[in-house]
């Protein structure tokens, strides 16, 4: 099971922390999953420049393969500005439309106020539904006050994020033997 | 029969649609048995379904420029010109001519050269190449991509129309200006049929319209009246412009896969064009995609042969075309299998086509 898990912002690190704490629960959770971490913070992508994604190389071309061959992504990432960071739209603007097709995705999201709580479902989910994935109904939300000093620092943030990614895993299997008992129809 | 088609484009549309191959000169290992066939190979399997198709009776033969890797048709037109020299009577034809990229004035020489050699049989379908790889190897910036095209066609189409030998003065962004300039050699009837590639959606169409230029519309896969809008686009336009549409012909193209009953044409076709696809497009194709395919209005043309002559005389219904197409070896499809296909299309799919599509 390929597990790419995105942190969508070059700075700041409350994301991170989350994302971290979801990849150990994976770890905990299922032997099976290959967890990947695209970092916003470590690779540097430049903007989409009307390339195919297989004609972009080294971390970035690497990177984006990795995406591409996933069959689960886990999406974390703050709201900058009402909205998704720039950084992490531009890498939905590299890969082609149907990106997400047969993927499960999730959303870990980290923002300063509650007040932004629909963004993700406003912003983020209409763009991910567009390039085709299955979201995990559930997203987790956090914010500022929950994660000091690099921890999570409320049990009801670990509760949720324990769930997520109980979720993700139980949508993640079902969608695999769904499409295995779709294709094994087919003659072809 | 429209004689001013068959004039100055060579299309006899009494004789039925014409039924076309082409080879995109993709190079990617054969997914059956994991080998990847040397470039040299490659090219020469291509000539040598040039060589089947021509003694089969097929009308065209197109080979495809593409600069990146899995590709071997960088250099189409010489591999062209090794065809021309060996066929008898198969016209032949770039599929396409990424002519933002190249120079016109080049363009028009080889390909008048091309008609020399191979006694008149020589086309150049023009496109503006969707990889955009071809604009860096060659020094020219995406940002021109619309503009390139744009005038370039004006130019070759300016050098086509010219009388023999007419001097020629132009001026643009992307070339030095022509003053008093001879074109030479010229083509063997003084012109020859230039098309424009035209990706499906309506805008190009209406382009290939307004600048009265023949159409050739790839309809890879999708429901096949969403390319009707494309081609009402074109008829509409070259009204629009002043030229009658009915002396202009219209191709279309698409991913091909003939066997003797549909279930056996998917089960060979679905490995090759999964593995073409992943090699080219990267993720994979939708096994569901496919099975769709099987609707008569879905353009794929993968099936048995009364499958797709039933889609091919569906498409002639919807679209009124004068030739059709076929990608015949995508995703490393080997030459034995390549040539099967021919056979079935030679035998038993264009008699009964052209039967029902004489004008």
């Amino acid at each position: 099971m390929k597990i790419v898990a995105i942190i969508g912002s070059a700075f700041g690190s409350k994301s991170r922390v989350a994302v971290n704490y979801t990849i150990n629960k994976i770890k905990e959770v299922r032997e099976d999953a290959v967890v990947d971490v695209i970092d916003f913070s470590e690779i540097q992508f430049p903007f989409a420049d009307g390339r195919e994604y297989l004609q972009h190389e080294g971390e970035v071309g690497a990177a984006l393969k990795k995406i591409m061959e996933a069959d689960g992504l886990i999406i974390g990432t703050p709201i900058f500005q009402a909205s998704m960071p720039g950084t992490l739209k531009n890498l939905f603007d590299m890969l082609p439309v149907n990106a997400f097709r047969n993927k499960v995705a999730g959303m870990i999201v980290t923002a300063g106020s509650d007040k932004h709580f629909l963004i993700p479902e406003q912003q983020i989910r209409p763009v991910l539904s567009y390039m085709k994935a299955n979201l995990v109904p559930n997203y987790v939300f956090i914010t500022d006050q929950d994660i000091i000093r690099q921890e999570i620092k409320n049990p009801d943030i670990e509760f949720r994020l324990d769930r997520f990614v109980d979720d993700f895993f139980l949508l993640l299997d079902t969608y695999q033997t769904m499409i295995q008992q779709k294709e094994a129809e087919y003659d072809f | 029969m429209n004689k001013k088609m068959n004039e100055k484009f060579g299309i006899d549309s009494s004789k039925g649609m014409e039924i076309g191959l082409y080879s995109l000169g993709d190079h990617v290992k054969n997914p059956m048995t994991g080998k990847l066939i040397s470039e040299q190979q490659r090219i020469n399997d291509i000539i040598e379904a040039a060589k089947f198709a021509d003694e089969a009776g097929i009308d065209v033969f197109g080979v495809g420029e593409s600069h990146q890797s899995h590709f071997i048709g960088q250099a189409n037109q010489v591999i062209l010109s090794a065809i021309a020299a060996q066929t008898k009577d198969i016209k032949i034809s770039s599929s396409v001519t990424v002519l933002s990229t190249n120079d016109p004035v080049r363009v028009y020489e080889e390909y008048a050269t091309l008609d020399l050699i191979s006694n008149g049989r020589a086309e150049i379908v023009a496109g503006r190449g969707s990889r955009v790889g071809v604009y860096e190897l060659l020094g020219f910036d995406l940002k021109d991509y619309e503009e390139l095209f744009e005038e370039k066609m004006h130019l070759l189409k300016l050098l086509n129309e010219a009388a023999p030998n007419e001097r020629m003065n132009w001026e643009g962004a992307f070339r030095a200006p022509l003053q008093n300039a001879e074109i030479l050699p010229q083509p063997l009837r003084g012109q020859l049929p230039v098309w424009r590639a035209v990706g499906g959606p309506a805008d190009s169409a209406i382009k290939a319209g307004l600048d009265g230029i023949p159409m050739m519309l790839t309809t890879l896969a999708g429901p096949a009246p969403i390319f009707k809008r494309a081609v009402d686009a074109y008829r509409l336009s070259l009204t629009e412009a002043g030229y009658d549409e009915k002396e202009f012909p219209l191709a279309t193209t698409s991913l091909f896969y003939v066997a003797e009953t549909g279930s056996q044409a998917r089960k060979e076709m679905y490995p090759f064009l999964n593995a073409g696809w992943s090699a080219i497009r990267g993720g994979t194709y939708p096994k569901q995609h496919f099975a769709q395919s099987q609707d008569t209005r879905d353009t794929l043309m993968v099936g048995g042969v009364n499958e797709i002559i039933e889609k091919m005389l569906y498409q002639y219904e919807l679209y009124g075309h004068q030739r059709f197409m076929a990608q015949i070896d995508f995703g490393g499809i080997p030459l034995d299998l390549v040539k099967k296909n021919i056979e079935l299309i030679a035998t038993k799919v264009m008699p009964e086509v052209k039967k029902y599509t004489k004008e």
